[in-house]
């Protein structure tokens, strides 16, 4: 018995949030008795595969098919599914992000199992298996149950802290062995995001609304964006108006982010937009109106003006980083 | 082709959440019911490629009690042209997609929003594809059809890609299939008394999940306040005091 965690790739590494899920699955584990086994799709190098056992992988099945690059939700279900029964997986974590997403509830029904998604932490029991997520978009926590002997989760990102847990690692080259006819999408075109931090890997986000009043407006905060190694935001009339691209619009219909720290430039912080946003660590606001709702949201706060504050904040970070 | 939109009834976004019953249940008082927002933005779209002749009907399906009626008249009134309801409390999302599989058979192309802004289970959607069989695309941001077939604009994490992808299908939508959602005028509010709400019987479906009570965040403790023309301090908080930087 096992929990089955789904680590993705990008472009043959792991990152941050797979160290934090294999560290999830090993606390499960734990409190389980089982142990954990790790599923790569893709050109991963061994060496990679085996970094997964600091965290507490005891095995690795490694599966090289490049017909998965296509990112099919059918085939991908089936090559999980299939994992987890040969594992007999109890629990099967994976990411709460695109892919995670489109395969978990494909998964959950190929094997009788409930599903919860954008589950935070570990499991508040196991037996009965009961786990808590947010719910109505941040604005309050559940606690739900899952009845099934088998339970998926799609774990949310920034909400269990990665855990060192050397345990030794076997990599197994394993084929779920899925037909052809099962891979029905076609990829005619991929664009990949290059040379900027992705918002979902952001540890700061840098985010601009309305109040700056033009896209011509965002160089400080692009500036100060660089300086931090930030991610870039907006809010959503931001990219309605076509400012900024439909990538960086957070909030309740755009990406919900959990950064340690969330730079809030020209933003009123309505319940839309905070759905997206207030899991992140700490919040800073800067808004001349001082009854702008994002200061009941905010831990740190500026009225004022964003482009009397945002070259101050520029020289600041500079003297810090120079300090 | 055949188009189905998948509805979901949940709170207005600016609702203030509340529970009952020892917090066991969400407080429905005073609740004002809307169209989930991204199968608002499906139904726009099924809207723009009926216009444009992909399809000659919407019809549009929802899993609830009596109590969502008013936003399936709502989404008649945008433009759908037949609704239907199977009554049932929508236990969680298994024991909905398995009510939706046995509404959605003949379809071509069912979209699903990408989850419903009150439980977020991100759930229905692909499930309901696989119970049905058929192929799913989630994250979907974009959709055309020329001639019957399918390009599918969909978000990947670190990127985008388009796709062609066959019928029938599932596409599970987000922001970007449409950009504002269509609002009923009073021409289709009229109209939309007499379109056909059909009311089936649920299949019997077991749940596989069950909320055992919520909690409200903690309040937040009260924001630090530095003055505009001290932003150096601010910095100075955030890597001393909060020591985020
Ligand atoms: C169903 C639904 C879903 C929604 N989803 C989202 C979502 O996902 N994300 C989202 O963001 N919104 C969403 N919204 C919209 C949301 O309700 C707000 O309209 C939006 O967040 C406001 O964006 P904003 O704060 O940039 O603009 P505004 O509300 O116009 O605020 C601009 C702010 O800038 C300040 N300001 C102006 N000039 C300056 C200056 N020089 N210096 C400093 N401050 C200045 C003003 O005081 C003001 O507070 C949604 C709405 C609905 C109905």
């Amino acid at each position: 018995m096992s929990v089955l965690v789904y680590t993705e790739n990008w472009d043959g590494k792991f990152k941050k949030l797979s160290y934090e899920m294999v560290s999830l699955a090993s606390a499960i584990a734990k409190q389980m008795g089982i142990t954990v086994t790790a599923l790569s799709i893709g050109h991963v190098a061994d060496d990679e595969l085996k970094s997964l056992g600091k965290y507490g992988a005891n095995k690795v099945l490694n599966v090289q098919d490049n017909r998965f690059e296509s990112l099919d939700n059918k085939a991908l279900a089936d090559a999980v599914a299939k994992a987890a029964s040969k594992e007999g997986a109890k629990v099967i974590i994976l990411a709460h992000n695109n892919e995670g997403k489109a395969i978990a509830p494909r998964v959950s029904v190929k094997l009788n199992a409930g599903l919860v998604s954008g589950v935070i932490g570990t499991p508040l029991s196991v037996n009965p298996f009961v786990v808590r997520k947010k719910v109505f978009t941040q604005k309050a926590f559940a606690n739900i149950q899952i009845k099934s002997d088998i339970r998926v989760l799609t774990f949310a990102q920034n909400s269990f802290e990665i855990v060192e847990n050397n345990v030794d690692t076997a990599v197994e080259v394993y084929d779920p062995q899925i037909a052809d006819g099962e891979f029905n999408t076609k990829v005619l075109d991929t664009h990949k995001i290059t040379g900027k931090v992705l918002l979902s890997d952001a540890e700061i986000v840098v985010s601009g609304g309305r109040g700056m009043k033009g896209p011509e407006n965002w160089g400080g905060l692009e500036e100060l964006g660089e300086l931090l190694g930030a991610g870039m935001a907006c809010s959503r009339p931001v990219s309605d108006e076509g400012w900024r691209s439909h990538e960086e619009h957070v909030g309740q219909t755009g990406k919900m982010i959990a950064p340690n720290l969330y730079l809030a430039f020209g933003i009123s912080g309505a319940i839309q937009h905070l759905g997206g946003v207030s899991s992140s660590k700490v919040i800073v606001a800067v808004n001349k109106d001082p009854e702008a709702p994002i200061f009941e949201a905010a831990d740190y706060g500026i009225v004022g003006d964003a482009f009397k504050v945002i070259p101050q904040l520029i020289e600041a970070v500079k003297e810090m980083k120079t300090a | 082709m055949k188009i189905l939109v998948l509805i979901s009834n949940v709170p207005d976004t600016t609702t203030k959440i509340r529970f009952t019953g020892d917090n066991k249940s969400f407080d429905t008082n005073g609740v004002q019911w809307i169209i989930n927002p991204w199968d608002e933005l499906a139904l726009t779209r099924a809207m723009e490629l009926k216009e444009a002749g992909a399809f000659e009907t919407i019809t549009v399906a929802n899993v609830g009690t009596q109590i969502t009626e008013s936003t399936l008249r709502k989404a008649l009134a945008v433009g759908a042209d037949e609704a239907i309801r199977v009554d049932a409390v929508p236990q969680d999302a298994f024991f909905v997609a398995s009510q939706l599989a046995k509404v959605a058979e003949g379809y071509d192309v069912i979209l699903a929003g990408i989850e419903a802004s009150d439980y977020n289970g991100a759930g229905v959607g692909g499930m309901l594809a696989e119970l049905l069989g058929i192929n799913s695309v989630s994250a979907v941001s974009g959709l055309e059809i020329e001639n019957g077939a399918l390009k599918v604009h969909r978000d990947i994490d670190g990127g985008s890609q388009v796709l062609s992808v066959p019928t029938p299908v599932v596409l599970i939508v987000q922001k970007g299939i449409a950009i504002e959602p269509r609002i009923p005028a009073m021409r289709g509010i009229m109209m939309a008394r007499k379109k056909p709400l059909n009311v089936i019987a649920p299949v019997d479906a077991e749940s596989k999940t069950e909320f055992l009570g919520f909690e409200l965040p903690a309040p937040k403790a009260a924001c630090k306040m530095v003055e505009e023309d001290n932003a150096k301090e601010l910095i100075r908080l955030l890597h001393e005091e909060a020591k985020v930087l």
